[in-house]
């Protein structure tokens, strides 16, 4: 319900509690901008992000999801990571062949150290998917309104 | 088939088994149904031929928790799924005693009717072991055929060998029934642009009552309690409500038996909407053999299933359209 | 009586759809179904069983009730769904269905009157469709169905190229004043053929003749306890294909939805065969899959008939028998006690 008739995009960002979540922090304490249209929620794990998840954001209303996790070998339980990248990758690919567009999907690797990483992934995202405009192919009508 | 009776009757008889899992005519020339036998009195109402399609493998989960072995007859694909189940600690190998049938091709009144064959009185040709070329059906609007090939199920024509991969006797022949490349299907959607994708699955799923019938069938779909029955769930359950709930469960329903469906087949021949579901699954087991190397569910108990697994060099979730 | 050419048909569906909308069998991926009609729908009136019935149309399968929303000053407000207020037409129903809408309307019209179905049934002309060629599922003489003459406001028959048309209430007659320019006046020799000759086939049909001599009002005692439905129901997947595709199967479960902004109140569909029916605090009534089905069917064959003056709830139209995945069917039901009761 914004005044002008910009397109913003909802976005839900699931970040890993140990590298992603205390990236997206260092982004915020060292003055890194991104846009305030991504909304995190934070996970213990990137494992723990079922594909579920994924759907259901889409569902409520976002029009693009991004998981973001520990570089693989990195991972705070050794290899949650490994299992996350692989059904990730299944969905992902599952999603392309009902015709949803793969862009509004995408995973990244975000240390805690790497903040830069972090507001430019997001900033990224963001100019895609307002390129992409609204979610229509995966949106529940009844939380439209 | 006397022979799959006669074998029955002398497990029955000899104490190996306490019941016999197979199949009893229907009310009609092609619908019979899974049964339970549990005397030689009761085995004069066994049947077994072309029709008996349905994978018993999912009833051996109850059996399993009944005393004493039962005897069940598996076709080569049912023994896959017996396998997964196995793996998965549903079924307990120990209270099975498995027959391996021989299996020509199973065939579907369904595919029948879809050629235009109505009022159904008889059907000749669907014979254990050895189906005729053509169906002869009598009807009440005249005599008709069809070949045997025509009325398979889909499975068949892409089955994945003829090889029981668990049992404890053999009985019968099996004749290769291949005549289809199993991805093609997926290969076909995959080759379609993402707004032919979407209007092709938009309305197949368009069509779906959320009977269940393609979770309950599903040997792989075994949970004690699905998240789709769970009152605490927001979504609708058991109605199609908007075009997100088919999507997120038919999308939900495949992922979660991503390397552990066999490829039945099961879930395409029980819809009563005709929805090609095995295109969900297959679309999994092809991206895994492709990402991860070939894995047939079912065909090794001891195997690594690939969503329990890693490597290190794993693709990353962003590279798949760059498949080789 | 009337007629007009079937290849006419599609004018008289879009001089239907103009005054009013209408619902028809439509065949979308291979299946058909009633849904609404469009200038490019593939119509396909010669099927003879829509997969889901036609109470789909009166009673969806799904339904909003109301909606609940708070706005931004933090009021809550409630806005019921509005009721059916315009006309509509279904075009193709045949004779069971049309039987099915008679046991839904002992259902929902009888009070507390259900006003979404209330409002729908009001508004709705049925034009039924007589059944040229009945199938070997169909058992609908034993419910009393006369697929050859359809209950409804207008029949339809069609021999040959030529679709008859007669008016049978008010309603039918207006939907016909409305259609004059399109219907030809028309004898009634060869729908009187036409009929005789659906009655002979029906005749022919397996179980045109079923007995339900062990069912009815008042069973109740003898068939509850009794150890056919152990053996019976082993086959049951307890999946819903049965009920959905029923047209006379009328349970429903009340849900909402969270849309994240307020909440949707809606009805759908509910299965007896599902774990969660009727489920309550304490837990749930049925606990076994036996006793979920044989509430199926003893809801079908003595309940409804102990609460409708002998009316089943079934109406024979063979659904079940085609789709049940493990070939279980009323059918076979209703035989098992009939042979039982001889053992």
């Amino acid at each position: 319900m914004s005044l002008n008739n910009e397109f913003k995009p909802k976005i839900v960002a699931f970040c890993c509690n140990w590298c992603s979540y205390a990236g997206a922090d260092l982004a915020g304490s060292s003055r890194l901008a991104y846009p305030a249209d991504v909304k995190i929620i934070r996970v213990p794990c990137s494992c723990r992000v079922n594909p579920m998840f994924i759907l259901r954001a889409f569902e409520k209303g976002a029009d693009g999801v991004i998981m973001c996790g520990c570089h693989p070998g990195d991972c705070h339980y050794s290899t949650g990571n490994y299992y996350a990248r692989r059904r990730m990758t299944l969905l992902f690919s599952m999603l392309d062949y009902l015709g949803i567009e793969r862009a509004r999907t995408r995973v990244e690797w975000v240390s805690a150290a790497e903040g830069v990483k972090f507001s430019q992934t997001m900033n990224e995202f963001v100019e895609d998917i307002r390129k992409l405009g609204k979610n229509v192919r995966l949106e529940d009508l009844r939380c439209r309104n | 088939m006397q022979e799959l009776v006669n074998r029955a009757k002398a497990l029955l008889a000899d104490g190996t088994v306490a019941r016999v899992l197979g199949w009893k005519a229907g009310e009609f020339a092609y619908d019979p149904e899974p049964a339970f036998f549990e005397t030689e009195e009761d085995l004069k109402d066994f049947v077994y031929d072309g029709f008996c399609g349905a994978n018993l493998s999912k009833y051996m989960i109850e059996a399993s928790k009944l005393e004493g072995k039962t005897l069940v007859f598996l076709k080569p694909c049912d023994s896959y799924s017996f396998n997964q189940l196995t793996k998965e600690h549903r079924v307990d190998r120990e209270k099975a005693y498995i027959i391996g049938v021989g299996c020509k091709g199973k065939v579907d009144v369904k595919h029948i009717k879809e050629a235009g064959i109505k009022g159904i009185e008889s059907i000749v040709g669907a014979d254990y072991p050895n189906p005729a070329e053509t169906l002869e059906i009598k009807t009440l609007y005249g005599d008709k055929t069809i070949s045997y090939k025509d009325a398979m199920l889909e499975r068949c024509h892409v089955c994945k060998g003829k090889d029981h991969v668990v049992f404890d006797e053999q009985i019968g022949e099996s004749a290769d029934t291949v005549d289809a490349e199993r991805f093609a299907e997926v290969e076909k959607i995959e080759a379609m642009s993402p707004e032919e994708k979407f209007a092709f699955f938009r309305a197949e799923l368009s069509k779906c009552i959320r009977c269940n019938a393609c979770r309950n069938v599903c040997p792989a779909c075994s949970c004690r309690k699905c998240v789709f029955d769970s009152t605490k769930f927001d979504s609708a359950q058991k109605a199609n409500t908007t075009s997100f709930e088919e999507k997120m469960f038919h999308i939900i329903r495949a992922f979660h038996v991503a390397g552990r469906c066999t490829d039945c087949g099961e879930c395409s021949r029980v819809c009563p909407q005709g929805i090609p579901l095995h295109l969900f699954n297959r679309k999994f087991i092809k991206d895994i053999n492709t990402f991860y190397g070939d894995y047939q569910a079912g065909e090794d108990i001891e195997a690594q299933a690939p969503l329990t697994d890693f490597t290190f060099e794993d693709r990353e979730p962003g590279q798949f359209a760059e498949r080789g | 009586m009337k007629k007009i050419a079937k290849s006419d048909l599609s004018k008289l569906f879009a001089a239907i759809a103009e005054g009013s909308e209408l619902y028809l069998p439509v065949k979308v991926a291979g299946q058909t179904n009633f849904a609404p009609y469009t200038a490019d729908a593939e119509v396909d009136v010669d099927t003879l069983k829509t997969v889901k019935s036609a109470k789909d149309i009166f009673f969806p399968q799904s339904e909003n009730l109301y909606t609940c929303k708070t706005d931004e000053e933090k009021n809550i407000s409630i806005t019921p769904e509005a009721l059916q207020n315009e006309n509509f037409v279904v075009y193709g129903m045949r004779g069971c269905d049309a039987k099915g809408m008679e046991v839904l309307d002992k259902v929902f019209l009888s009070e507390p009157v259900d006003s979404f179905y209330a409002a729908r049934r009001a508004h709705g002309t049925v034009v039924a469709a007589a059944c040229g060629e009945p199938e070997e599922t169909c058992f609908c003489k034993v419910f009393g169905v006369d697929c050859a003459e359809p209950v409804a406001d207008v029949v339809t028959w069609t021999v040959g190229d030529t679709v008859y048309w007669n008016a049978y209430t008010e309603k039918g007659e207006a939907l016909t004043a409305k259609l004059a320019d399109l219907l030809s006046d028309a004898d009634e020799k060869a729908v009187e053929d036409e009929k005789a000759k659906i009655r002979a086939i029906v005749e022919k049909l397996p179980y045109s003749d079923l007995s339900l001599d062990k069912f009815g009002a008042g069973k109740t005692m003898e068939l509850f306890d009794s150890p056919i439905w152990e053996e019976l129901y082993k086959p049951c997947l307890a999946c819903g294909t049965c009920t959905f595709v029923c047209p006379t199967c009328q349970c429903y479960d009340i849900k909402d939805y969270n849309t994240g902004k307020g909440v949707q109140r809606f009805r759908c569909w509910d299965s007896c065969m599902y774990s969660d029916f009727t489920m309550m605090a304490h837990g749930n009534n049925r606990t076994s899959q036996m006793q979920r089905f044989r509430q199926r069917f003893m809801h079908k064959l003595v309940y409804f008939p102990d609460n409708n003056d002998g009316m089943y709830s079934c109406v024979g139209c063979g659904r079940c028998l085609e789709r049940c995945p493990a070939s279980l069917n009323i059918v076979k039901v209703v035989k098992a006690f009939q042979e039982g009761a001889g053992k």
